[in-house]
């Protein structure tokens, strides 16, 4: 094939799996909507797949047809993710194929490459810590990325000579992966700050819906803790090994202060605050998931704000 | 710890301003923009080191504060561990009931047998232990702490680094036209800037020389005219006895010389022009830079002709590498490659004032120059392409645009122990890493005979939240009853 070919591929890919996440998160959200009517199972464990599955070998007592009907939607969703993840890889393989590089150049690829990993993060959360819940929020957020990044779409081709490095490949390749991470945690982080303020104020017999059929505030805080302990080293080496060492083969200098570079610093203090704060009393809990949905605010800018409205030797090949 | 996360959240939220607000060491160009147009708000920003935020006093005292607060932690933590690393696993509790998992079960093995068991169970989990009559107590996870320390220590060994690193160091600009050369001392430089304790004598004395210089550029498609490849290619001397060496200098791969870096960092066109003047006499001859102003490398320039009589001669203008003509006539450069060059200068004549001290060679002070006119009086406007030559008036001489070669612009840095910051930088992730995946633990289990069987309490504690203990439990208990046996109640 050639590289227009692979070019063509890839967009359609990425168009066809901008479509199964929008079906995914649609599935998510009846979910919810399905899951609102149903009475909590306290004893039940909290995952949706598997665990209420209509093939469940001791089904409850007096099973709610709504439970079976979200539990059904949930996996439906999930499975759509799936498929939107091998939908997506394509389109970012075939991608670099058609570039003849690494697909993560510019803000475009940028972007399909980071909601790649935050994906594979998720699927990865899901099979070892069962955490279907965050497929809403993943879901969503991976349509309107995606969506968005349709306006700074360029089409696949070479890189200005600057970008020229295996240090690129490095640098940015990490900073997808801690992005990813980063979005997942800040979601996990969100849940934990709805459930948390939910668990103050409901009565134990008032405790009806979705909400309660997610995994408890702590075991939510514990999963949001583990997302960011893996994605703040990554990040760490992305902002300030990976990046300095290649500007300065590209620039003739480690750090400029360049607005970017300045608002990689910002993320990377506001996360290491989070870890401070997970360990210093009074600040456990809901400040830290707070300063973890800065710290994730901050990179958002980063990237989009910066990215479109900054000046900078970061503004990438045409965005 | 409270300080540390507060000197944490106040440094991100000083590091802010600097973004928005042009810097000068960023770009200098930008903040004199700025002050133009900010004639009221320029001078309070300037006043509280707006446009140098990271070079300010205010912004230096919340990073030196939290050095101190950095050290001021690092050291009591260092010694606590040191005493924790000798001291043996703490004791078990009286109550195990009170700790966040605990179980019990009961067996008919004597409790001596499964003391035994739970000390090896524990050893091969990689747990320190200690045993007395009726209790195991253990821990594990010391690293975890190590990580922490090598960590911060080694965020201070950046800090320092890099200040050092550019206290010594020093950072300069030249630009080397093809076929010229470059000597590595102080007066060859366009700019340079160094840190306090430089020391102009320890500049290496190496030479090199610019023979070619390569641009390719994307011709079709939608990022038709972006930059491919640059390479600049030459020799080099490291010092004045060696042999000339050859070198290949392209974007991202810099020359290295006796630990400064050479670094490609701009290019462009440089015409070939000679002057003549009134007497028929070539009073200039040779390439002349003409300063990039955008992608299509329009380029602005200036010769100066201070030999010229009876007047000095001086000419500004324009380089186009593909000049095309515009809607409204004007020609603008449609490609960054030298496809179709043109020069357009306007001409003077006069004094330079090179004589009232130095000037830039991008810069025309016309103050006691008179711009010479066309017939109908306007101003003169030459427009050359290579071989062409145009005749001043009133027998002032004459120019021409002989041929065409460019320029790199290099970028000439050392910054002496620069692999510090880089060997601390890797050994801070790795003990990041530590921190974040070690889980220091303690686990007891205690056996006392009752009657006829011995009851066996299990207990675990993690120093960090956030481990699921009931399941850590659980497998310690299972593993404990695999050679021992017994039934378990909770
Ligand atoms: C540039 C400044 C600093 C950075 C980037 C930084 C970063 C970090 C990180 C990433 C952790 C790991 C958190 C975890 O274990 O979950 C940590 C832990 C810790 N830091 Fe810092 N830190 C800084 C300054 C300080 C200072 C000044 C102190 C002294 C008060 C301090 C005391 C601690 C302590 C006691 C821990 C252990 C917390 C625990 O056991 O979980 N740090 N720091």
């Amino acid at each position: 094939m050639s590289s227009q070919d692979w070019g063509t591929l890839s967009d359609h890919a990425v168009a066809a799996a901008t479509v199964v996440f929008a079906l995914a998160w649609l599935a998510h959200l009846a979910e919810w909507a399905f899951g609102g009517r149903t009475v909590a199972a306290p004893a039940r464990e909290p995952a949706l797949v598997g665990a209420a599955g209509t093939d469940a070998p001791n089904p409850p007592p007096d099973p709610t047809p709504s439970i079976d009907r979200s539990a059904l939607l949930g996996r439906a969703g999930l499975s759509l993710t799936v498929l939107a993840f091998g939908v997506l890889l394509a389109g970012v393989v075939s991608r670099g194929l058609a570039a003849q590089r690494v697909p993560w150049g510019n803000m475009y690829e940028f972007a399909t490459t980071g909601l790649l990993v935050a994906t594979g993060v998720y699927l990865g959360l899901v099979r070892a810590y069962r955490v279907q819940w965050l497929g809403v929020f993943l879901t969503g957020f991976c349509v309107v990325v995606l969506g968005l990044a349709i306006l700074v779409y360029v089409p696949a081709g070479p890189l200005v000579p600057a970008l020229h490095s295996y240090w690129l490949v490095l640098h940015v390749s990490a900073a997808a992966t801690a992005g990813g991470a980063f979005a997942v945690g800040a979601a996990a982080s969100t849940v934990f700050l709805v459930k948390s303020r939910a668990e103050q104020r409901t009565p134990l017999d008032a405790r009806t819906g979705y909400l309660w059929r997610l995994p408890s505030a702590a075991e939510m805080d514990r999963i949001a803790y583990r997302v960011h302990a893996f994605a703040f080293p990554i990040w760490t080496f992305a902002a300030l090994i990976a990046g300095p060492i290649w500007a300065q083969y590209a620039w003739g200098r480690y750090w400029g202060w360049d607005p970017k570079e300045v608002w990689a610093f910002i993320t990377w203090v506001v996360y290491a605050a989070y870890l401070h704060a997970r360990a210093t009393a009074g600040w456990r809990g809901r400040t830290a998931a707070i300063l973890a949905l800065v710290g994730f605010g901050t990179f958002l800018f980063n990237f989009i704000g910066i990215n479109l409205f900054g000046s900078g030797l970061h503004s990438y090949a045409g965005v | 710890m409270r300080t540390a996360l507060l000197l944490l959240l106040l440094l991100a939220l000083a590091a802010i301003p600097g973004s928005f607000i042009p810097q000068s060491k960023v770009d200098p160009l930008a903040v004199s923009l700025f002050v133009s147009r900010h004639p009221t708000l320029a001078p309070v920003i300037d006043r509280l080191g707006g446009f140098a935020v990271y070079s300010s006093p205010w912004f230096a005292a919340i990073y030196l504060l939290l050095m101190v607060s950095l050290v001021g932690c690092i050291v009591p933590r260092t010694a606590v561990y040191a005493g924790a690393l000798r001291a043996r696993p703490p004791r078990a509790p009286r109550n195990f009931d009170r700790l966040p998992a605990a179980a019990s079960y009961l067996t008919d093995r004597p409790a001596g047998e499964v003391l035994e068991r739970a000390r090896l169970v524990l050893r091969s989990q990689r747990y320190r232990v200690d045993a007395d009559a009726t209790t195991v107590s253990a821990q594990r996870g010391y690293l975890r702490e190590a990580g922490n320390l090598v960590f911060h220590v080694c965020v201070v060994v950046v800090l320092v680094g890099v200040a050092v690193g550019s206290l010594f160091g020093y950072k300069g600009g030249v630009l080397v036209t093809e076929g010229e050369g470059f000597s590595n001392t102080l007066t060859q430089y366009d700019e340079f800037s160094a840190g306090g304790l430089f020391n102009a004598s320890r500049l290496p004395p190496f030479t090199l020389h610019l023979d070619s210089f390569r641009a390719q550029f994307q011709v079709d498609g939608p990022q038709r005219g972006a930059p491919r490849e640059f390479e600049a290619s030459g020799t080099y001397t490291p010092s004045p006895a060696s042999p000339p060496r050859p070198f290949d200098i392209t974007v991202n791969n810099p020359l290295e010389i006796a630990g400064t870096s050479v670094f490609l960092v701009g290019q462009g066109y440089a015409p070939v022009v000679t002057v003549r003047d009134g007497r028929g006499d070539v009073v200039f001859s040779g390439p002349v830079p003409f300063l990039p102003a955008d992608a299509s490398y329009t380029s602005n320039g200036v010769i100066k002709v201070p030999d010229a009589r009876p007047q000095q001669l001086g000419f500004q203008g324009f380089f186009l590498p593909t000049a095309v003509a515009g809607p409204d006539g004007a020609p603008f450069s449609a490609f960054p490659a030298a496809a179709n060059p043109m020069l357009g200068l306007f001409a003077f004549s006069g004094d330079l004032g090179l004589d009232n001290g130095p000037q830039s060679v991008f810069t025309l002070d016309r103050s006691r120059l008179t711009q010479l006119t066309a017939g109908d009086g306007t101003p003169l406007r030459l427009r050359l392409q290579p071989g062409q030559r145009a005749r001043l008036p009133h027998g002032l001489g004459s120019i021409s645009f002989d041929g065409l070669r460019q320029f790199a612009r290099f970028q000439i840095s050392a910054s002496p122990g620069k692999s510090v910051p880089l060997v601390a930088g890797v050994l801070a992730i790795a003990g990041l890493v530590m921190t974040l995946t070690i889980r220091p633990r303690r686990a007891w289990v205690r056996a006392r005979r009752d009657g006829e069987r011995t009851v066996v309490e299990v207990a675990r504690l993690d120093r960090v939240a956030g481990a699921d203990l009931d399941a850590d439990i659980d497998a310690l208990v299972g593993s404990l009853q695999q050679s021992s046996g017994g039934t378990r109640n909770r």
